[in-house]
């Protein structure tokens, strides 16, 4: 996939889907509050706010408190939804997390907005490339990468019917409506296109680009399967079972890091029960400064590259 | 919400007598549970006590066996360490039963070293890590706010605790949204685990700053059961400003050789002293 603008038609910004799910959620279940850092704008909540003022909680910018303070809406009936960018969220008030929501199993939804390298240009204190290593070993933390707008909405959804903390990861980057066989369900993953000779596992932004790719094997008689782990934690282990069974090579790819992701979350379920050759597509370590797009390319997250990836694997497959 | 009201509303002479027996028995108590452990933080829940004594057994409207009602009273112990205090005062006031105490820091106990709302009625939020506990309870203050709920939120920090930034995150917000119906209180003990807290990031002028962020602030001994139940006890209305209680007090209240000593934050008596301190805590029973 080249790079494309935000307003490219068929492309989405799944901010906009949250923002859409989030006031329609709250105005059916009075609970529902947003509480934002300063992050109306760039969580796309102005609609909310005007709706629903009293129920916008804005602490400024202060992450460590916004997530304590959300920890004790839940404590008081409330189910917040807390949204601001990613890097900061995440990082910032990773104690928080642990503490007040994860392990307190506060009913706290945290939705990372503007994930991976959306912020590309700023540099890598505003990329969020490492927040679902934090973040997904933390038992009882729900984590969701969503990959189009249509997911983005049914995990919102989904998250504000379960009692269980959540952290949804969203882009900010353009992104086509992916079709869905299956409904949304939280800890399942979808498998998107049917294949025997290698499995494609991504999540967010990378599950088109994966759907690309297979296009592309296709054609040169290389049949993949294309799995969506859109739920990072708890993981369909038997998904990937399943794969790397039928498939005997999994490529992995991801708008994070290559350690501790996605990729490391499946290469401990395949080390463990059905070892085969494996990729992991990410960025190696903190990135430069440079567009979203340039920045993916740079690191072959793109169709090409999910496929020169998978090419290799196949090539590495154990007779 | 009748029976809770009730609660609330038990004000009557007996009163201080019931705060400070309840308290005395808590420090004795709290003492025991460490001495057979092996392990806590004596010298602030032996400052902590009567803070606690003063809300579960005067001021606070709950009811231990409807944990989780929604218009309970909160209390949120942000200095976490000091389960000794919140284990004693739970058990007391009957959220789980008091001979469960034996069973502190042992393995599967639901006495962790720091408090666990998962597994023990009555505790709020976890804590343990310092400087989480008052951006919970201004989360709490704000559903009820929101909701124009009127139970009442009680946070409980510690003075070195406040040189976390997060403490004054929170207290901006609470007094920008003028939090009414939330109380802050300070074991302005002066001391934290190594050192004067004076001598190592000096809070002081505490209350100034605390002005400074829209509340108000009262100063009183924190150990005082009449004192604190007439400034913990419940306004009629919200008010516009959250409140801020610096409790004056002693680390290691009530024990000679631990008082005011930095040593005893986690220390352990050995038998010797575990023998003097209880006859200490005994003999001043009467006249805390």
């Amino acid at each position: 996939m080249s790079a494309q603008a935000p307003s490219s038609p068929g492309l989405f910004d799944c901010r906009d889907a949250y923002s859409r799910a989030l006031e329609a959620l709250a105005a059916a279940d009075d609970r529902i509050v947003a509480v934002v850092n300063d992050s109306v704008g760039s969580s796309k909540l102005g609609k909310f706010r005007d709706r629903f003022p009293e129920r916008l909680i804005n602490v400024g910018i202060a992450e460590q408190n916004m997530v304590g303070v959300a920890a004790g809406l839940a404590n008081g009936g409330k189910i917040p939804f807390v949204s601001g960018a990613a890097c900061f969220l995440t990082a910032r008030a990773l104690e928080q997390i642990k503490a007040d929501v994860a392990y307190s199993s506060a009913n706290v939804k945290l939705c990372g907005i503007s994930s991976g390298v959306a912020y590309g240009e700023l540099g890598a204190t505003h990329h969020s490339i490492e927040d679902l290593a934090w973040l997904r070993p933390m038992r009882g933390l729900t984590v969701i990468v969503p990959s189009d707008p249509w997911e983005t909405a049914e995990a919102v959804k989904a998250a504000a019917a379960s009692d269980q903390p959540t952290f949804i990861r969203i882009s900010r980057m353009p992104v086509p409506e992916l079709t869905h066989a299956a409904p949304f369900q939280i800890g399942k993953a979808e498998v998107m296109r049917e294949g025997r000779d290698v499995a494609i596992i991504a999540v967010g932004t990378l599950v088109c680009r994966a759907l690309a790719a297979a296009e592309q094997l296709a054609a040169e008689g290389v049949s993949a399967r294309v799995i969506n782990m859109a739920t990072i934690a708890p993981l369909d282990e038997a998904a990937i079972v399943a794969a790397a069974a039928d498939c005997g090579a999994i490529v992995t790819a991801e708008e994070h890091v290559v350690r501790g992701g996605l990729g490391g979350a499946v290469a401990e379920v395949t080390a463990l029960n059905q070892p085969v050759p494996m990729r992991i597509l990410g960025f190696d370590g903190f990135q430069p400064t440079g567009s979203a797009e340039w920045l993916m390319e740079r690191a072959g997250l793109t169709a090409k590259g999910v496929a020169a990836a998978a090419r290799d694997v196949v090539a590495k497959k154990i007779p | 919400m009748g029976a809770l009201d009730a609660r609330r509303k038990d004000a009557g002479d007996g009163r201080v007598e019931r705060v400070r027996q309840r308290a005395n028995w808590m420090r004795r108590r709290s003492l025991q549970m460490i001495y057979e452990a092996g392990q806590g933080h004596p010298g602030g829940d032996l400052s902590a006590t009567d803070v606690l004594a003063a809300l579960y057994f005067g001021v606070m409207r709950f009811d231990p066996a409807k944990p989780t009602a929604p218009d309970r009273d909160r209390f949120i112990m942000s200095k976490g360490h000091c389960t000794g205090a919140l284990y004693t005062a739970l058990a007391g006031a009957g959220f789980f039963p008091e001979a469960e105490l034996t069973t502190y820091l042992q393995p599967n106990s639901r006495l962790n070293g720091h408090p666990n709302r998962t597994y023990l009625p009555g505790v709020e939020t976890n804590t343990g890590p310092l400087g989480h506990g008052l951006p919970v309870a201004v989360g709490v203050a704000i559903a009820g706010q929101v909701d124009k709920a009127d139970y009442r939120t009680f946070v409980l920090t510690g003075d070195g605790e406040l040189q976390e930034g997060s403490m004054w995150e929170a207290a901006m917000l609470a007094g920008h949204r003028k939090l009414g119906n939330l109380t802050a209180i300070i074991d302005r003990n002066r001391l934290q685990q190594g050192a004067r807290t004076e001598d190592t990031n000096a809070l002081e002028p505490l209350a100034d700053k605390w002005r400074a962020f829209g509340w108000e602030v009262v100063e009183i001994d924190g150990h005082d059961p009449a004192a604190l139940l007439s400034v913990l006890d419940a306004p009629a209305t919200p008010r516009d400003r959250p409140r801020c209680v610096i409790a004056n007090t002693i680390k290691g209240y009530g024990i000679s050789f631990m008082q005011d000593q930095a040593g005893w934050h986690h220390g352990v008596p050995n038998a010797e002293q575990y023998a003097q301190a209880q006859a200490e805590l005994t003999s001043a029973k009467d006249h805390a």
